[in-house]
C-alpha cells in the first residue's frame, strides 16, 4: 500500500463497528485518561509553556516559508557531512529508492525504527515486493507486524490491544509456550527476538523527528533503545525523511525538545535521543542516505490555511484529548494518520475526494487546539476543509435555502410559523431521524421569541 | 447603557423562554434593551457545515443589521464565538461574559433554589473563554446549590451537524456525559448555549431522567 489510507469505508461507517467493541472503549479511556494526567502535570510545571508553543509555531511558520531554502541547506550541509540525500516525490519513488539501495548491497533483511513516514508509503510492503524482510524493532510495532495489524496511534500504535491479546500472540510466534502476561516477561521475549537481528542486520531504516538545515544533523526521539540500535549498529542507514521535518537551526532543537516528549508521553524528556551528522569513520554506519520525501506535501504547502498541518511534530496529544478518537479509536480515521490531527492531515495528503467524510469526525470542541504544542488551529482546519468537500445534492439544496430564508427576516419569519405547525412526524424525518435515535427532539414554541416581543412592544 | 438583544435563530424558534429571561434580567439590571427584529440566523451552522459562503455572508449580514450597536448581547456563547471570528470588531458579548466582564456584576438579585451543575460548553471554554464567570454569577443566586460534573469540561457530543452526521460517536460521548451529570446529584443541569442543552436534555429525557436542563439566563432571571 502506498499512501497513508487504509480501507475504504466513511468515517461514520467505521465508527459504527468499532463503536460496538465496548472493550476497545474500556481501553481507549483508560489509556488516554492516564496520559491525559500525565502531559497535564508536566505542562503544567512550565510556566513558559504558551512561549514555547508560540516559539515552536513561530518557526514552523518560518520553516513553510522558506522551505524551498531550508531544503537545499539541508542537502548541502548532509553532503558535506558524508551523507548521500535522494529527493523522492511520491510514495514509488522513495520506495524505489530505498529498495535500489538494499538491493544493491544484496541484502535481503532490514531492521526499522518505529516511522511513520515509512507507514505512510508502505514501505515494508513495498520491500516484501522485492523479497526484502523489513523488521519492526519497536516493541508495539513488532506486535503489529506479527500479528498483519495496524497502529492505531501515532505514538502507542497498538494502543487498541490488551496485554492477554499480546501473550497469546507472542506464544504463537517467537515467545516461549509458558510466556506470562508480565509487561516485563512480554518485553524480554522481544528483546530476545530482536538483538540477534539487530548483531546480524546490515541495513538499518529510520524516520526522523527533526531535519537540522543549518547542519545536516537529522534526530530521533524513542523510549525503548531499539532507535539507537537500529541508527548504529548496521552498516547501511536509509533514512526516510518528510521535508516538513525540517528545523533552520541547531539552536531550534532546544524548542521542540521541550515541546515534544511533555506533550507526547508526558515526559520532560524522553529516554533516548539519537542524533547523527553524517559519517564518523570507526564509528557506526559507513554508508548513510536521507530520502527527502514530498508525497503530497508540497500540494498541502499551497493551501495557506491548511498547511498549517504540515507544522505536526507527530507528538499525538490531539488524539489523547479528543473525545471523538476515545471513543472510535484510530482505525476508523482509515488512515496512518488517525485523530484530529489525521482528520486534517489525511484529506490533504490524499486528495479531499479520498477522505471526505474525516473533517467531518470531530465536534470542533477545541480541545485538539488547545494542547497543540505547535498550536495548530486543527478546528479551523477542519471547517476550511469541509468547505472543500463535495457535498450531497439534497444537503446542498436544504442549505441553500436556509440561507435564502436567513436573508430576509420576513422570509425567516413565515418559515418560522410553518414549521410550528409541522407535525411531528414530519419533523422527526430524514436527517432528523439521526437525532431521534437516541435523543428527543424539542417541539417549536408556540411563539417565538420575536412575536412574544411584538407583543409586548406594539 | 443600550443593550441590543441578538436572540439567535435558534433560540427564537425552540427556546424562546431564554430570550425573554436574558431581557428581563437585564432590564432589571437597569438597562434599555431594543431587539432588532431584521436578525435571523448569523450562519454558523453553514460555516461549520462546510458552506463557507453562506456563512461568511449571513456574518456579514449581522454587521448590517446591528450597525450603530453600543454593545450587543447573546445567550448563545457559540453564535458569539462565530461572529467574532468572522466579524471581528462587532461589539457582541454572550451573556456571562457580559455580566462579570462589562458589567461587573456577579449578584444579579435572583432566587433559584435547586441543586444546579453547570457545564462548561467547549465554545465557551475554549473559543470564549468564559473562565469561571457563570459560576461565580451561579454561587450569588440565593438557595441554589452548586454541584460539579465530573470531567466537566468534556464535549457533551452535540457539534452541529456532527450530531446527525457522525450520530452514533455523538450518542457515545452523550451517554458518558449524561452519566456524570447523574453521578453529580444534579436536579438541574445549565449551561450558556441551548445548543448543547438540547443535546443534554434530549438525551436526559429519552433516558427517563428527573434531571433537568435550564438556560443560564433562566436562572438568572428567576426571583
Amino acid at each position: 500500500m502506498s499512501s497513508a489510507s487504509r480501507g475504504g469505508a466513511t468515517f461514520p461507517q467505521a465508527a459504527h463497528v468499532e463503536l460496538r467493541n465496548a472493550q476497545l472503549r474500556r481501553n481507549l479511556g483508560h489509556a488516554t485518561r492516564t496520559i491525559r494526567a500525565k502531559r497535564a502535570a508536566v505542562v503544567d510545571e512550565l510556566d513558559n509553556w504558551q512561549q514555547l508553543r508560540e516559539a515552536g509555531a513561530a518557526i514552523k511558520r518560518d520553516v513553510m516559508a522558506n522551505l524551498d531554502t531550508y531544503l537545499v541547506e539541508f542537502e548541502r550541509a548532509a553532503t558535506e557531512a558524508g551523507a548521500t540525500v535522494h529527493w523522492a516525490a511520491d510514495a514509488d519513488a522513495a520506495n524505489d529508492l530505498v529498495a535500489g539501495i538494499v538491493a544493491g548491497h544484496g541484502e535481503h533483511e532490514v531492521v526499522k525504527v518505529k516511522s511513520l513516514t515509512t507507514d505512510e508509503i508502505g514501505l515494508n510492503d513495498a520491500l516484501a515486493a522485492r523479497g526484502v524482510e523489513a523488521l519492526e524493532t519497536d516493541f508495539a510495532e513488532l506486535i503489529l507486524q506479527l500479528d498483519g495489524d495496524w497502529s492505531s496511534h501515532i505514538l502507542v500504535p497498538a494502543i487498541h490491544r490488551n496485554r492477554t491479546e499480546i501473550r497469546d500472540l507472542l506464544r504463537r510466534t517467537i515467545g516461549p509456550a509458558d510466556l506470562s502476561d508480565e509487561p516485563a516477561a512480554l518485553a524480554e521475549a522481544a528483546r530476545v527476538h530482536l538483538r540477534e537481528r539487530f548483531l546480524r542486520a546490515r541495513v538499518g531504516i529510520s524516520g526522523a523527528n527533526f531535519a537540522i538545515a543549518e547542519t545536516g544533523t537529522l534526530v530521533v526521539l524513542e523510549s525503548e533503545g531499539n532507535g539507537r540500535m537500529c541508527t548504529t549498529l548496521p552498516q547501511v542507514l536509509i533514512s526516510v525523511v518528510g521535508i516538513e521535518k525540517l528545523l533552520p537551526r541547531f539552536e531550534h532543537l532546544a524548542v521542540f525538545m521541550q515541546l515534544l516528549p511533555r506533550s507526547s508521553t508526558g515526559e520532560r524528556m524522553n529516554p533516548y535521543t539519537s542524533l547523527w551528522t553524517g559519517m564518523t569513520p570507526g564509528d557506526g554506519p559507513a554508508e548513510m542516505h536521507v530520502v527527502l520525501l514530498d508525497n503530497g506535501r508540497s500540494d498541502v504547502l499551497r493551501d495557506p490555511v491548511g498547511r498549517e498541518a504540515l507544522h505536526c511534530i507527530r507528538c499525538s496529544a490531539c488524539l489523547n484529548v479528543c473525545p471523538v478518537y476515545e471513543r472510535t479509536g484510530g482505525h476508523a480515521y482509515g488512515s496512518i494518520y488517525p485523530g484530529p490531527i489525521g482528520a486534517i492531515l489525511t484529506p490533504q495528503l490524499e486528495g479531499i475526494g479520498a477522505a471526505a467524510s474525516l473533517p467531518y469526525a470531530s465536534s470542533l470542541c477545541g480541545a485538539c487546539y488547545e494542547v497543540c504544542p505547535v498550536k495548530i488551529d486543527i478546528p479551523r482546519v477542519l471547517v476550511h476543509l469541509r468547505g472543500l468537500t463535495p457535498k450531497r445534492g439534497a444537503e446542498r439544496r436544504a442549505m441553500r435555502t436556509l440561507a435564502w430564508l436567513f436573508a430576509d427576516a420576513g422570509r425567516y419569519r413565515r418559515a418560522q410559523r410553518l414549521a410550528r405547525v409541522l407535525p411531528a412526524r414530519v419533523a422527526g424525518a430524514g436527517p432528523m431521524r439521526a437525532w431521534t435515535a437516541g435523543r428527543d427532539l424539542p417541539a417549536v414554541a408556540p411563539q417565538s421569541f420575536r412575536e412574544w416581543w411584538h407583543e409586548r412592544r406594539p | 447603557m443600550r443593550i441590543s438583544v441578538f436572540i439567535t435563530c435558534f433560540n427564537d424558534t425552540l427556546f424562546p423562554q431564554t430570550g425573554r429571561a436574558m431581557v428581563e434580567l437585564l432590564e432589571r439590571l437597569g438597562h434599555e434593551v431594543e431587539f432588532r427584529p431584521e436578525q435571523t440566523c448569523c450562519g454558523q451552522m453553514h460555516m461549520n457545515s462546510g458552506y463557507r459562503d453562506e456563512g461568511l455572508e449571513l456574518a456579514a449580514r449581522m454587521r448590517r443589521v446591528f450597525d450603530g450597536a453600543e454593545v450587543i448581547v447573546t445567550p448563545s456563547a457559540s453564535c458569539a464565538g462565530h461572529v467574532l471570528e468572522h466579524e471581528p470588531g462587532l461589539p457582541v458579548h454572550e451573556l456571562s461574559q457580559f455580566l462579570t466582564g462589562v458589567l461587573g456584576v456577579e449578584e444579579v438579585g435572583a432566587r433559584y433554589p435547586a441543586r444546579v451543575a453547570y457545564h462548561p460548553t467547549c465554545h465557551s471554554l475554549r473559543a470564549l473563554r468564559v473562565g469561571d464567570g457563570p459560576g461565580r454569577l451561579l454561587a450569588a443566586v440565593e438557595g441554589l446549590d452548586l454541584v460539579e460534573i465530573d470531567e466537566a469540561d468534556q464535549c457533551c457530543g452535540f457539534g452541529g451537524t456532527f450530531a446527525v452526521k457522525n450520530a452514533e460517536v455523538s450518542m457515545a460521548m452523550l451517554d458518558d456525559k449524561l452519566s456524570a451529570i447523574e453521578r453529580s446529584g444534579a436536579e438541574v443541569v445549565t449551561a450558556v448555549d441551548n445548543s448543547c442543552l438540547m443535546q443534554i436534555g434530549g438525551g436526559l429525557s429519552r433516558r427517563g431522567s428527573p434531571v433537568s436542563t435550564l438556560h443560564l439566563a433562566e436562572i438568572l432571571a428567576a426571583t
